[in-house]
């Protein structure tokens, strides 16, 4: 079976005066039609960059320097074929026909990612328009259908609201109809609920479950919240500068973690059973120079569990296979002479 | 290794000042601009040496005469240190027309430290030593004379010790106006606060040039050069603090409610204490900034006033008084070089925002 | 909409009565009245005038009243149209400035609007070709334009055309329209002379708007919307031309504000240097020969317009930008 999106050994490197960012280092997962994955790491460590360059919108001067970004897609005799998204013009007619149709994205800011001077049904129409031939007035009415689907009471007024109108909520189900308006077959959520109060994101994840239920879509849910991740994704992806350091179906993932910064990372969410005022984990210590092309494990040097061993910091990066679907990068666990 | 550490280790260490003038020197701009500024400066307060001849020094065998021409060869090829022939003025009795014709025979080298037209400098003592110079009956006008025959480089200078000091006096007491006036507004806020924005309205949707003009004009015109000067920047000043007086606003409204001003309110301190111990030092640079964005704006209403002969009246020379001998086009198509002391006005304008600009970005890289 | 309008024309009234109590200043400022430049005009002609018919005069321009009842008898003139007289040219000041302010408002609403379609584009060229031998190119054209007083530059302009060109650029009609009564072809005339001030007041202007469009583009094409439209499909011409810089010309409408005076300013004093037609070269006479009422009515008309622009601006931002239409109906 052919996924909706394979990605392979995908590298974004944002080449500076100051040095080259290995922002996206080697990363590789798929995703199927229908489901889940969550892409899970701190600030800085390339998940966002992951979802860009999906899109082919990396901003300059990142570049996509090795890799594929396979698209599923039909062709005439409704036979699946394969499209790299990585080897396509960014700014091309196809990449603009992909963008929004195929592949769609919403964003973490709902107040600043709707320009303030439209009125959000502009700018939903304007995204059905430019991929459906649609007479205005079907625009409208689509529009308006898609505003009641994500849950806006009175669409037929909301649709001429403008975006400080709307609470941000509202904004951020706008923004969801706005990215599936056209019936993308993947949807790439960037931080959807991070701006948003705790009951808001609760409602905002069961919108986007009903709403892949309905439409079928492949989501790729980015966040740096485990929480949220564990309530929506079927798999999840650790990411750490850049690089895939544990793979994992969400409940092995929970259950059994392998990767120490996967269970730092673990150790850092409120669970109902934390004591109350008992201090929360953190990770001590922050993310390396960004502009360091590490060969070995990056989380080397924050890492509880290594206890300094140099092999940890010199043995080449590498994800192992350790279960069924599940795989995992620390020497500790993959070298078989760890010592 | 080491090396990186002391380098690290004096950056850390460094003051604010020396930190500000780090950033500052990256702006290459910025440092031509203030190379510029301070030679001019430098230039004006020592233009009694500087200048070859005195302001008022009249060639009446020189009158309109063109900039000399300073030559290393003479008429055989050979290489001199730099020299200039002598200039004799020639009148064509049948058309009136006047050239200057150059006299080969003697040279007359460039020479330093020449004694020329006496001068006490600033009042302190007499001279008569000049920075550099030719002897008579040579003359050395580098930038040409005007229709006085006076040396048009040494107007020049002395004009821009006029329009310089100007422009300091002026944002210096718009200075002091927009402090005061800012510091009430943002601080006291209330009526007092509503009163002063409302004046600074009215008087930023005055077209400035003609509110200058109307002012300006009421003055008698047999008051003495050095009144009209005063009275000319306390106009100039008049209308230029509401800029100062709103960014001022502006910061202490942003600052007033910030913990270390509750904190020493609650010490007891008085609001002037407040006001002058806690709050403005916490933004001096921004008001460096915005005095500095300011003096090319006096300095150019100035230029503009006197240039309409509404401003300063001869004998005081200034930039703009300079000007107002190149009003007409037909003087100035006959003798180009009158239109030599705008490149100073140029300069000083572009300069002064160079500097500003480049302090802007040292001062507050995060903020544009 | 209506109601932010009302507001807003409620808040000029104080500004307004600020402007004319300034204006008159201006008026009195000048010792003596203007019957004393009067009597001393007649003398020096030869002419003299008896105390008797003095007093009369007096009284009939109302210069025995006390000084305010002399403000509010302005005043009320001025609202009424009557803007008082001129002993320079012995007529009424009215029929002096008409046409002068007319063509000064013309040549600034050229000139505003020259600004707006050269700095337009080459602002957003700068932005979006952030760093490109081109945008610094424009920057360090912007620099000098800001730098260079308009009268300099029409004088440096003047001396140019008339030593190079072999012609003269001042002046707004050739000479056989001067004196001629308004016809289609004295209107073509004056567009062949427009341009040249237009040109002159407008070039620093442009500098600094390119600047602004520069500053607020470069700024708002980092805003996440920007982002938004892009992953929407949007070509990259037709989003930039579509968000960001739809959002970075709000600053610039308000800006017309404070453009105004300037503008008026500069047309001014360039006027004086190209001996135009329009208020600057009056208004200098009249101050050289202290003929108050026609200075005061040109200084107050001016500023007056100016109000008027601003005005005009805020209601445009208010139109194009929605927030600041909503905020005002809901303080309202």
């Amino acid at each position: 079976m052919v996924p909706a999106l394979d990605v392979r050994d995908l590298r974004v490197h944002f080449l500076l005066d100051e040095g080259t960012v290995r922002a996206v280092d080697g990363v590789s997962f798929s995703v199927e039609p229908g489901k889940t994955l969550g892409i899970v790491g701190e600030s800085g460590s390339g998940k966002s960059v992951i979802g860009q360059s999906i899109l082919r919108i990396v901003p300059s001067p990142g570049k996509i320097v090795r890799g594929e970004i396979l698209l599923r897609m039909e062709n005439g005799q409704g036979e699946p074929t394969q499209l790299d998204m990585a080897q396509i013009e960014s700014h091309g007619r196809l990449a603009r026909s992909i963008r929004g149709k195929e592949i769609a994205m919403i964003f973490q800011e709902p107040m600043n990612s709707f320009s303030p001077v439209h009125t959000v049904g502009s700018q939903i129409v304007e995204a059905l328009r430019l991929h459906a031939d649609v007479s205005p007035q079907e625009a409208r009415n689509r529009t308006v259908e898609m505003l009641k689907k994500v849950g806006i009471p009175q669409p037929e007024h909301r649709i001429g609201a403008y975006p400080h109108e709307l609470s941000g909520g509202m904004r951020q189900r706008a923004m969801i109809a706005m990215a599936l308006v056209c019936n993308p077959r993947i949807l790439i959520a960037d931080e959807p609920t991070t701006a948003l109060d705790v009951t808001i994101q609760a409602q905002i994840i069961d919108l986007l479950k009903k709403l892949q239920e309905e439409f079928g879509m492949a989501i790729l849910f980015i966040s740096h919240n485990l929480g949220v991740i564990s309530e929506i994704s079927h798999e999840v992806l650790v990411v750490y500068f850049g690089r895939v350091m544990e793979h994992a179906p969400v409940d092995v993932l929970f259950r059994e973690a392998l990767h120490p910064y996967t269970k730092a990372l673990l150790r850092s969410v409120p669970g109902i059973d934390t004591p109350v005022r008992s201090h929360l984990a953190t990770i001590e210590g922050t993310l390396p120079d960004p502009y360091a092309n590490i060969p070995g494990c990056p989380f080397f040097g924050r890492c509880m569990e290594c206890e300094g061993r140099t092999v940890c910091r010199d043995d080449p990066y590498s994800l192992t296979k350790v279960g069924p679907r599940h795989f995992v990068a620390c020497p500790r666990i993959c070298v078989a002479d760890f010592a | 290794m080491n090396e990186e550490q002391q380098r690290l280790e004096k950056y850390l260490n460094a003051s604010t000042r020396q930190l500000v003038w780090w950033r500052y020197k990256k702006h290459t701009l910025a440092m031509v601009g203030l190379a510029f500024v301070v030679g001019l400066y430098l230039a004006a307060l020592f233009c009694e040496v500087l200048a070859p001849y005195d302001k008022d020094s009249r060639f009446f065998d020189s009158v309109y005469s063109p900039p000399s021409q300073v030559r290393i060869f003479d008429k055989d090829g050979a290489i001199h240190r730099p020299f200039v022939y002598e200039t004799i003025l020639d009148i064509d009795m049948e058309t009136q027309k006047m050239s200057y014709q150059e006299n080969t025979d003697t040279m007359y080298p460039i020479k330093f430290f020449v004694r020329g037209d006496h001068y006490e400098f600033w009042g302190l003592w007499r001279s008569d030593v000049h920075l550099f110079g030719v002897d008579k009956p040579a003359r050395l006008f580098v930038f040409g004379t005007d229709r006085m025959g006076r040396d048009l480089f040494s107007r020049c200078f002395y004009g821009s010790r006029i329009s310089l000091s100007i422009g300091m006096l002026g944002v210096f007491m718009s200075l002091i106006l927009g402090v005061t006036l800012g510091g009430v507004s943002g601080y006291m806020g209330g009526w007092a606060d509503s009163v002063i924005q409302r004046v600074i309205e009215v008087i930023r949707c005055f077209p400035s040039i003609p509110l200058w003009m109307g002012l300006s004009a009421s003055m008698p015109p047999h008051w003495p050069g050095l009144k009209v000067y005063f009275v000319i920047t306390i106009i100039l000043s008049l209308i230029g603090w509401t800029d100062l007086a709103r960014m001022v606003r502006g910061k202490l409204i942003a600052l007033r409610e910030e913990e270390f001003v509750l904190a020493a309110r609650f010490a007891g301190a008085g609001h002037l204490r407040i006001i002058f111990r806690h709050l403005l030092p916490s933004f001096t640079s921004h008001i460096i900034v915005t005095v500095t964005l300011a003096i090319p704006g006096m300095v150019l209403g100035e230029t503009a006033l006197s240039f309409l002969g509404i401003g300063l009246r001869p004998p005081v020379t200034s930039l703009g008084v300079l000007l107002k001998e190149a009003q007409n086009v037909t003087t100035i198509a006959l003798y180009p070089w009158l239109l030599i002391p705008v490149l100073f006005v140029i300069g000083i304008v572009l300069s002064f925002n160079f500097v500003g600009d480049g302090l802007r970005d040292a001062v507050d890289p995060y903020s544009r | 909409m209506l109601a932010y309008i009302i507001r807003r024309m409620l808040i000029m009234i104080p500004t307004l009565i600020a402007i004319s109590i300034i204006s008159f200043t201006i008026i009195q400022l000048p010792p003596g009245d203007f019957l004393t430049t009067y009597v001393a005009q007649l003398s020096a002609s030869g002419e003299g005038i008896d105390q008797a018919e003095l007093d009369a005069l007096r009284h009939r321009f109302g210069l025995d009243q006390p000084i305010y009842v002399q403000y509010f008898q302005w005043v009320w003139n001025f609202v009424r149209g009557d803007f008082g007289h001129s002993f320079e040219w012995n007529k009424p000041v009215r029929s002096l400035i008409g046409e002068r302010i007319a063509l000064t408002i013309l040549i600034s609403t050229c000139t505003l609007l020259f600004t707006w379609i050269v700095s337009l584009p080459i602002g957003i060229y700068s932005a979006v070709r952030q760093y490109s031998w081109m945008d610094y190119f424009l920057t360090f054209f912007g620099f000098i334009g800001l730098a260079t007083p308009n009268f300099l530059f029409a004088l440096i302009l003047l001396w140019f055309s008339y030593a190079y060109l072999g012609m003269s650029i001042g002046g707004l009609f050739s000479p056989q329209f001067i004196e001629a009564p308004w016809s289609f072809a004295k209107f073509i005339d004056l567009l062949k002379h427009l341009w040249i001030p237009v040109l002159i007041v407008g070039t620093g202007h442009t500098a600094k708007f390119i600047r602004i469009i520069r500053g607020n583009l470069l700024d708002e094409l980092k805003k996440p919307y920007v982002t938004t439209a892009r992953a929407k499909g949007l070509s990259e011409t037709k989003l930039i031309l579509k968000y960001p810089v739809r959002v970075a010309i709000n600053p610039l409408v308000s800006t017309i504000g404070w453009t105004l005076p300037e503008l008026i300013s500069g047309i001014a004093i360039t006027a004086v240097v190209l001996n135009l037609p329009t208020s600057g070269p009056l208004l200098l006479s009249a101050l050289m020969s202290q003929d108050m009422h026609l200075a005061g009515s040109f200084i107050m008309i001016l500023s007056i317009l100016t109000v008027i622009g601003t005005l005009i601006s805020d209601i445009l931002l208010a139109w194009v930008d929605p927030r600041i239409r909503f905020g005002a109906r809901e303080s309202a």
